[in-house]
């Protein structure tokens, strides 16, 4: 601690700050570009210019850069001083010489730390009569836009973008008065972390391209405090809806996940909430024509369906909320509750959650991973399959530079300073895979080799940490040095970590994961932690929630269950379309509930228009066991009043109330969730994941937009030219309606948008934090249901090496960031983004083949034929597949399995 | 089953520079005296500019794959130093001091004298590509002024009436 002196005034702050950190961290004023909590300090802007004085008596001072200057005990600076408040007024105005002063036209106004700045230093007119640089712009793809003369050349933008997310296709370019922000030629942007350059910059050069189309003010929006439906990492997310559509999503701060940033699936990908045709009303059939029901139809259709059964099944969903997935178990019995999650999968996840639960190793929050000092990564690409996990991972990676930076007393905020010290430094970080990773230009050393060959090394690393961990048999010599090479980087280490997930769809690599964990932890390395990356964004939840698996639940069919309610789920993107088929032609009945009209859906002769994320409440479990809930960001029959869309848990629970003697009596969410504690109890705890219903501050709901609001009165003229009563919302603490309380200073963590007075765009976060950068005030949103025990043994099933076999090829398991994930690859951008997906084999497999680079290829598998083009790598081992997985509706269920017809050319 | 997946190309506009064996040879050599070969881009980019006249974008590819940095980091360099070509230039090159002294000692009249001369502003090279003409900061022969340069010469107390004079030397 410090004591420093502002204006007068003593305030005790955190010596370690630099002063603009410690004036923001206690709640004062001063305006700054440059600087980025995530991002550190270089004084490039000037903006945070103060006054320091030497001592109490000194009355003359020296400006200095605020975010340059350490908060050391004993300062006296002063921010109101005439002459350091002109200056920052002067910054501006130079920043702002060439700026064209275009906010009307400016999709960052109203949420623009520039316009907030300019208006905090008092700098209100111009002055600079002359020409301005002008720049041509950059087509950067389907995410972002670039409006280069906006720039003022804080630097944040490729300092977050090469130096912290280490992509390699942005600079700046020029010198002087002519700089310039952008790839070195137009082209879409490499960084499956491009989107926070809209949040980063602090102006409009890059924006949201997805909300361009259908643009509107951030204050004419609707927000709700919301989580990340698009991968199991579960970040917290702030969509923004105006006339019933969602029309952006920015990065909702939380200190323990996702803090500043996200990945760009999870940004770009909600366009699958806004698709036409998403099922709007509950619809059957009369003979071949769609017939759609209003809700007591509905209900009644599925209760006289389910009075006229045999035996009712219902299959959940891991992209389903825990609520949803409940209400689900509840209306068909524990006995005919399926998870719909295919077999080997829900396996996996099992022994996950087995190991969290009783391994003794912690498991990290997002936010911790960032200070691991040497990582193991098995089996998975994690940039692909928990994107913002691998942004973690490379600021762990760079924790190597910060160590050497700090045996020099240099602070962690000097960043260029460390950066200067570490040059390309990097703590250790080992992975493996089947092909390359996303991650190869940090990796000390990358394995690629088939699944049991990757567990095998594992296994091994483990045995040579601690010998009383089951040993390989028969791993050759140069593999057996790589594994003690590893095993004593790890010992060495003082908090390692251990990465390995269900999606390379091989259990031996968790196993193998788990024991060189425990190894580590068996020798000393207390600190070791674990990671176990799950496939969606309730993977987590409904493995602890329980059930039997898909395959169970297609062999339940075919034993004699006549109907099926299908949650949430399009079953044939996890197991084969043949096995799907087969048992939903020999169901009687199949009801779908969702919010997709997937493939699952065209068989259903009932089908209930369920809400997605945007429209609906319900609480998911990530990776680590945190449950968070998100919150209905509107209600879309405000709009179309003949839009009948419910949450999914709705449904269910309006079924069961008429039909069931056994009906759960939930009639809201709060309800539900304490029938889930009381008949869960290892998920009580998602009670405290979030305020109930009744929660108010000074006695008022929390407002879902801004008090700015607009148009309101006009926005539904045509339908009727009488406003009606704002929709109710009986779920949650929120108002559909700028009416309501917004005060950042509220004791509240739930926060729909961020904004405090004077602080429009998303920098408002300053004023939730209990310190800039830190844990929001109140808490970060979730709780973890999850404690760590220690009971658990070595895992000693090591799988034999792999062996190609003539003419068979293993599948390899590629997921892809954009392509992948069932929901966002609806979404038009996304596909843009994914482009053509190929398969993947050895050079040496295709010459046998005869086949030639980019040509098409076939096979079958599983009654399905697919033809995809062909790409080389010289990594993947002869005899396996590469195979993109969830994209071009390659089921789940292929990873590992053999594929015996791969052909040049069309099957 | 699926919606169709959109196929976007991305069009290879590299402008068909080649690199010179010469040039790659020289660019590896100063490669090795470096630790860390984003050290190598400023010598790199001489070097192209040198057989080259100019550094074309595709030649900043080039150096990017030879170096094994991003082409960021090269365009970066190059963008940063005026000295570095990236537009074709004239077979000579006219740089002339605009710095304080130089305004003084009266460089403008320098310039109008040339501009004259060679019918091109500042920034423009001649139609028959003989001459290139550059302002530049203080060459560092102030007591000398007006100061300017052609190629690696320096010509010191310029007057308008030598100029032709002095270009007459370039052919
Ligand atoms: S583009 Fe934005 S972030 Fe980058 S230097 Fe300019 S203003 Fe700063
Ligand atoms: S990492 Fe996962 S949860 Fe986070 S933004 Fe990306 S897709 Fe969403
Ligand atoms: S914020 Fe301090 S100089 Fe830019
Ligand atoms: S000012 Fe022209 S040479 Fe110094």
């Amino acid at each position: 601690m410090a004591t420093i002196h502002v204006d007068g005034k003593e305030y005790e702050v955190d010596g370690a700050d630099n002063l603009l950190q410690a004036c923001l961290s206690l709640g004062l004023d001063v305006p700054y570009f440059c600087w980025h909590p995530a991002l550190g300090s270089v004084g490039a802007c000037r903006q945070c210019a103060v006054k320091q004085y030497k001592d109490a008596d000194d009355t003359r001072g020296r400006l200095v850069m605020s975010c340059m200057a350490p908060a050391s005990d004993g300062s006296y600076i002063s921010i109101e001083d005439e002459e350091a408040k002109a200056f920052r007024e002067n910054v501006v105005e130079w920043l702002m010489s060439n700026h064209p002063h275009d906010c009307p036209v400016c999709e960052e106004g109203g949420n623009c730390h520039l316009q907030d700045m300019t208006v905090m230093t008092g700098h209100n007119s111009r002055r600079y009569r002359f020409a301005k640089r002008t720049h041509e712009n950059q087509e950067l793809g389907p995410f972002v836009s670039h409006e280069m003369n906006r720039c003022i050349a804080c630097y944040r933008c490729t300092r977050y973008y090469k130096d912290y997310a280490d992509g390699t296709d942005f600079g700046v370019y020029g010198a002087n008065n002519n700089v310039y922000f952008g790839r070195p030629e137009s082209g879409t942007l490499e960084s499956e972390f491009a989107g926070n350059l809209v949040e980063v910059c602090p102006t409009g050069v890059f924006t949201d391209k997805t909300h361009t189309e259908r643009y509107n003010r951030k204050w004419d929006m609707q927000f709700a405090p919301s989580i990340c439906q698009q991968c199991s990492v579960g970040c917290n997310i702030s969509p923004g809806e105006r006339y019933g559509e969602v029309r952006r999503i920015e990065n909702r701060y939380n200190g323990d996940v996702n803090h500043y940033f996200l990945c760009d699936r999870g940004r770009f990908g909600y366009g699958y909430t806004n698709l036409e045709t998403r099922p709007k009303q509950p619809f059957t059939y009369q003979g071949e024509e769609q017939v759609s029901l209003n809700t007591e139809q509905a209900v009644q259709t599925a209760s006289d369906i389910i009075k006229s059964s045999t035996r009712v099944i219902g299959i959940g969903s891991p992209r389903a909320s825990l609520e949803s997935n409940f209400a689900l178990r509840k209306l068909v019995g524990a006995d005919n509750f399926f998870t719909g999650i295919e077999a080997g999968e829900q396996q996996r996840l099992e022994k996950m959650l087995q190991i969290l639960k009783t391994s003794g190793v912690y498991t990290p929050t997002l936010r911790e991973i960032e200070k691991y000092d040497a990582v193991v990564i098995l089996g998975e690409d994690i940039t692909q399959t928990a994107a913002r996990v691998a942004l973690s991972v490379r600021q762990a990676v760079k924790g190597k530079a910060r160590e050497m930076a700090a045996v020099q007393s240099v602070a962690e905020w000097q960043i260029a300073a460390i950066q200067n010290i570490g040059q390309h430094a990097k703590y250790p970080i080992f992975t493996t895979h089947t092909d390359r990773t996303r991650l190869d230009d940090v990796t000390a050393w990358h394995y690629s080799a088939p699944a049991a060959d990757q567990a095998r090394l594992g296994f091994a690393i483990a045995h040579a940490i601690d010998p009383s961990a089951p040993a390989v048999k028969d791993l050759n010599d140069e593999l057996q040095k790589k594994a003690d090479f590893i095993a004593s980087a790890l010992k060495q280490s003082r908090k390692p970590l251990i990465i390995s997930g269900s999606q390379a769809g091989e259990m031996a690599l968790i196993d193998a994961a788990a024991n060189i964990a425990k190894a580590l932890k068996s020798q000393g390395v207390d600190e070791v932690g674990m990671t176990l990356v799950a496939r969606e964004v309730n993977s987590m939840g409904l493995t602890m929630l329980g059930g039997k698996s898909l395959d169970e639940a297609l062999s339940a069919i075919s034993e004699g269950a006549d109907t099926a309610i299908v949650l949430e789920n399009d079953l044939y993107q996890r197991v084969s379309a043949q096995r799907v088929d087969q048992a939903l032609d020999q169901l009687k009945h199949l009801i779908v509930v969702d919010h997709q009209y997937s493939d699952t859906s065209k068989k259903a002769e009932l089908v209930l228009s369920a809400g997605s994320f945007a429209e609906a409440d319900g609480t998911v479990v990530n990776l680590e066991g945190r449950a968070q809930r998100f919150f209905q960001v509107y209600d879309p029959s405000y709009y179309k009043p003949d839009t009948l869309v419910l949450a999914a848990w709705r449904w269910l629970h309006l079924v069961s109330s008429v039909n069931n003697a056994q009906a759960s009596d939930a009639a809201s969410l709060d309800q539900l969730i304490a029938e889930i504690a009381s008949d869960m109890p290892q998920l009580a705890g998602i009670v405290e994941a979030a305020p109930n219903a009744d929660f108010r501050i000074h006695g008022q709901k929390m407002a879902r937009s801004p008090h700015r609001y607009s148009g309101r009165t006009a926005m539904r003229a045509n339908i009727s030219v009488h406003e009606p009563r704002q929709p109710q919302d009986q779920d949650s603490p929120f108002a559909f309606s700028m009416e309501g309380n917004n005060n950042p200073k509220a004791d509240r963590n739930e926060v729909a948008f961020a904004w405090a007075p004077g602080w429009n765009s998303p920098q408002a976060w300053n004023k939730f934090q209990d310190e800039v950068g830190g844990h929001l005030r109140n808490g970060d949103p979730g709780v973890r249901l999850i404690e760590v025990s220690n009971q658990g043994e070595y895992f000693s099933e090591i799988p034999a090496s792999f062996v190609a076999t003539e003419g068979q090829w293993q599948v390899a398991a590629n997921y892809r960031l954009f392509g992948s994930d069932e929901l966002s690859q609806r979404s038009a951008v996304i596909q843009e983004r994914a482009g053509q997906q190929a398969v993947t084999i050895h050079p040496a497999d295709a010459k046998l083949l005869g086949v030639n680079e980019h040509a098409t290829v076939s096979f079958a598998w599983g009654g399905q034929q697919w033809q995809l083009p062909l790409s080389f790598s010289e990594h993947i081992c002869s005899g396996t597949i590469g195979l993109p997985l969830g994209t071009n509706g390659l089921p789940a269920s292929l990873a590992g399995q053999m594929i015996d017809n791969l052909q040049e050319g069309h099957a | 089953m699926n919606q169709p997946i959109k196929i976007v190309t991305v069009s290879d506009d590299s402008d068909g520079f080649v690199l010179s064996d010469a040039d790659a040879q020289a660019i590896e050599h100063e490669k090795h005296h470096y630790e860390d070969p984003r050290a190598a881009s400023i010598e790199a980019l001489k070097i192209v500019q040198k057989s080259h006249g100019w550094v074309p974008d595709g030649a900043i590819k080039a150096i990017s794959d030879l170096l094994g940095i991003p082409a960021s980091d090269v365009e970066g360099v190059a963008t940063f130093y005026s000295q570095i070509y990236r537009q074709p230039v004239g077979k000579h090159i006219i740089r002339y001091c605009d710095s304080v002294v130089c305004h003084i000692t009266g460089f403008e009249d320098i310039v109008t004298e040339l501009e004259k001369q060679l019918k091109i502003k500042p920034g423009q090279t001649t139609p028959d590509g003989r001459f290139t003409l550059l302002p530049t900061c203080c060459l560092g022969n102030c007591d000398k002024g007006p100061t300017m340069m052609v190629n690696d010469d320096t010509h010191v107390r310029l007057v308008p009436s030598n100029l032709a004079n002095i270009l007459e030397q370039y052919q």
